[in-house]
């Protein structure tokens, strides 16, 4: 699972034809969201807001730009129901929501994405560290958040079985606002004992998710008990949901696993995903690269793009840095230019992923200061 | 350009994480540091009873006459930092330039480290009330009247969250290693420049490194530092110190709000302690918790303002390597501003009068930074809210308030001057629980005999006296 050593024109060919698979999966989307007989309430009326027709103005992905930014509040108010595209109205939904960390949560409905998101990451993932049929530990948000059910497919998806523990996340940062910090100790202990009794009783446990903090303590806790997280099982982690940077990446992997995957036998890949996206897959971390994390959007159901933080519609060039701006396009639910909470820098396509990339993120530093980050 | 490591037990680490120090008025890159993140600090402290029990290899005796050495070299010599040295004027150069502090200042409180350290036998003779120190050390002792005493170290180590704007409070930790306890210091972002030299003069003096860690790092360093260390102290607002209140574990240390009252007895002569007024406001640019931030007098309170305003109203920001520079710059972007705003809200409440706006605009904004010019504000009531307030440069009010309800209105105090011949209220000055260190009579709020406890004793904190008992 390593970023090939492809020539630059190899790249440059792939990437080309990503951008027309791209191009092609957007205007069937838009068609898709905007015509009457399948699209969902909010856009049909939207459309009539509009000043064009998108179902003859967008033929392509940059078309896209003529839409307003998507606008947080739109996910807030009304009901959900106007977000069910008509071809879909007699199918079961699911509603996720995000962490509500600033509050009123944004929600979105899904019927099959997160399991598609899900089997598409599945193939990203080395078998060596992830062995099929291994029974997995989510060590993660549960309540209306994607991960859970996510997760827990991922992992029938490879032939195992979740065990899963209870965690809400929105609590998490009311402890921290009000400074109850002796509660968020009890919390996080009470999640990481959770997870304790199960990778005890259950001993085919070699994957997991955890978030990073989630996973620092369930290493430390561990280690109280004379265990450590690859004495206990673990071969391989997915992690996410908070922050990630290098720094940490390094910490985890020297310190918490004992070392690279080679020497260690603990295999973990930072992701970066949200409800309104799907997840992102990095590209391997190593040491002799610092750590870079580079994550890519699961390109053509969702793209990023890092752009400027005076003008939106303008990418930054590669390894500046700019706002993440996300589109999403599936057929359950299309996002146009979605300012997301974060920053980071533009990286380039790779052979394994050939669009743009994003490293770094973190948050939008304009909102950093007020955003409390806590164990989700 | 300096790189600085963190420090895990006296072993370097290079971080990924590097926090950039920038000279508060040119821009020039002073230092690069390494910032920690909050999982190995957590680590590492599995590893905290080894600092202890290195420690107690030594007498409490030689590490005292180690510390005196390290006093020399942390004010005069030239000792490595990072992956360069320091020279004493390096110190104060680099000092100045990431908190703001003129140069002469930071030259000045290098002083008053040097002078605890060179003084650790009688400070901690009067910290402990004349202790055998081989008592700390077994944990417990026969005194010569014949008492066996028993003292407990509550923590193998000190964890400290220390801040960026005042390199005074660098005193508070001193004693813990002559006290046989490791040092676990998070330093302010601005000020990683003090722990970082003292602990190299320690190390050069004879003290093993492997007693201490430095983390420089954001908030959740800091958060991971108090969590993990037994006995921890940490600096910060009310906020910071509202939510320690009553965790046995955490000392904190908070704003001052320390006063000046004068009494009915002697208020009407003021004009004689004027000067000890000034100085507690304006000394170290008013930075400090022991700064005065309000007079509380009966009468003449109008004339006491108008006085102050008189002397500390002109005084002007200057350069920081000016030998006259009275004022520390505000080297955080947009700060100066921010103060200046909240103060100026309070400003528009009745009864409430900024006596040196006569004296030109306070807020000076510049390039890179800003100052505060010495403000001082007279309040007829107790009650104004600007009288609650202490901000960080020199900042005072002057409040009208009858003697007989001074000490129910002005609220926690760390450092009281009292000035008054009255016995009585002298003994309920004492009385009083919400006044920390208590003056009576003419002393600077700013002056501080190092042989007293300073914020509650150290001893207390670390060690706990209990019952031990042999047969007889």
């Amino acid at each position: 699972m390593s970023v090939d050593s492809s020539s630059t024109a190899d790249i440059a060919a792939k990437a080309a034809a990503a951008r027309e698979r791209l191009d092609q999966h957007a205007y069937e989307i838009v068609q898709w969201h905007f015509h009457e007989s399948t699209g969902c309430p909010f856009w049909l009326q939207k459309k009539k807001e509009l000043k064009f027709d998108p179902l003859t103005e967008v033929k392509n992905y940059d078309d896209i730009k003529k839409f307003p930014n998507f606008e947080d509040d739109w996910l807030r108010e009304g009901s959900v129901r106007n977000w069910v595209p008509q071809a879909f109205a007699d199918k079961p939904v699911y509603v996720f929501e995000t962490g509500g960390t600033t509050g009123q949560p944004k929600r979105r409905i899904v019927i099959d994405d997160f399991r598609t998101d899900y089997e598409m990451f599945s193939e990203t993932l080395p078998d060596e560290y992830f062995p099929r049929g291994a029974n997995w530990l989510m060590l993660g948000p549960s309540g209306p958040r994607r991960l859970r059910l996510a997760v827990e497919h991922l992992c029938q998806h490879r032939g195992g079985i979740c065990f899963c523990i209870d965690l809400d996340p929105r609590w998490v940062v009311k402890l921290i606002k009000t400074g109850q910090m002796d509660q968020l100790e009890a919390y996080k202990k009470h999640c990481t004992d959770q997870a304790i009794t199960i990778l005890e009783s259950e001993n085919n446990v070699q994957c997991m998710f955890a978030t990073p903090k989630l996973l620092d303590s369930l290493a430390d806790a561990l280690e109280d008990k004379g265990s450590s997280i690859p004495q206990a099982g673990i071969t391989g982690i997915f992690s996410g949901g908070t922050e990630f940077t290098p720094q940490w990446t390094r910490y985890c992997v020297e310190e918490l696993f004992g070392g690279p995957p080679e020497k260690s036998g603990v295999y973990m890949t930072p992701t970066y995903g949200n409800t309104l996206m799907g997840l992102a897959c990095s590209s391997p971390v190593t040491a002799a690269d610092k750590y870079k994390i580079s994550y890519y959007a699961p390109q053509p159901r969702a793209v990023t793009e890092v752009v400027s933080f005076d003008d939106s519609n303008e990418k930054v060039g590669v390894g500046e840095t700019g706002r993440v701006k996300l589109t999403t396009l599936t057929k359950e639910f299309f996002v146009p230019g979605f300012l997301e909470r974060d920053e980071g820098e533009r990286e380039a396509a790779c052979a394994m992923y050939p669009w743009d990339g994003v490293s770094g993120v973190r948050p939008y530093h304009e909102f950093a200061s007020s955003t409390t980050v806590g164990v989700y | 350009m300096l790189n600085i490591p963190v420090m895990r037990w006296g072993e370097p680490y290079e971080s990924l994480e590097i926090d950039e120090v920038l000279h508060f008025a040119t821009g020039e890159p002073i230092a690069k540091v390494s910032q920690a993140n909050g999982g190995i600090i957590q680590r590492d402290m599995r590893k905290a009873q080894q600092a202890r029990d290195t420690l107690r290899q030594f007498k409490i005796s030689e590490l005292i006459a180690m510390i005196a050495k390290a006093a020399d070299l942390y004010e005069n010599g030239t000792l490595p930092l990072g992956d360069g040295v320091q020279s004493p004027d390096d110190f104060v150069h680099q000092q100045s330039a990431s908190t703001g502090l003129p140069e002469h200042m930071c030259r000045s409180n290098m002083g008053k480290n040097s002078f605890v350290l060179k003084n650790m036998d009688r400070i901690l003779d009067c910290l402990t009330r004349g202790l055998d120190l081989d008592i700390l050390t077994k944990g417990y002792g026969m005194e010569s009247r014949g008492v066996m005493l028993s003292y407990q170290a509550q923590a193998p180590v000190l964890g400290a969250v220390l801040p960026s704007n005042s390199p005074g409070v660098h005193t508070l930790w001193l004693p813990v290693i002559p006290l046989q306890l490791g040092l676990v210091l998070k330093p302010g972002p601005q000020e990683p420049w003090t722990p970082y030299r003292m602990i190299s003069a320690f190390i050069e003096a004879g003290i093993p490194r492997n007693v201490f860690s430095l983390y420089p790092g954001g908030p959740e360093a800091g958060a991971a530092v108090l969590s993990s260390c037994d006995r921890a102290m940490i600096f910060g607002g009310t906020a910071t110190v509202e939510q320690y209140k009553g965790n046995h574990k955490v000392q904190a240390h908070g704003p001052g709000f320390s006063k000046i009252l004068l009494g009915d007895d002697v208020v009407d002569d003021w004009e004689k302690y004027i000067d000890l007024m000034a100085e507690s406001i304006y000394i170290n640019s008013g930075r400090g918790c022991i700064n005065c931030s309000g007079v509380w007098a009966s009468r003449h309170t109008q004339e006491i303002a108008q006085a102050l305003a008189e002397k500390l109203g002109p005084i002007e920001a200057k350069p920081p390597q000016d030998e006259e520079a009275g004022l520390a710059a505000f080297t955080i972007s947009g700060m100066g501003k921010a103060v200046w705003n909240m103060i100026e809200t309070d400003l528009k409440e009745s009864g409430v009068t900024d006596m040196t706006s006569q004296y030109g605009d306070r807020l000076v904004e510049q390039e890179r930074c800003s100052y505060l010019r010495p403000t001082i504000v007279h309040c007829k009531r107790p009650e104004n809210a600007i009288a609650k307030k202490e901000y960080m440069y020199p900042f005072s009010t002057v409040v009208e308030c009858p003697q007989d309800q001074m000490l129910s209105k002005i609220g926690p105090t760390l450092v009281c001057t009292a000035i008054t011949d009255n016995q009585k209220w002298a003994q309920e000055l004492s009385d009083a629980t919400h006044i920390d260190r208590l003056n009576i009579g003419p002393i600077p709020t700013t002056r501080l005999n190092w042989l007293q406890p300073h914020e509650g004793s150290i001893i207390d904190f670390l060690f706990r006296s209990r019952a031990y008992q042999v047969p007889e």
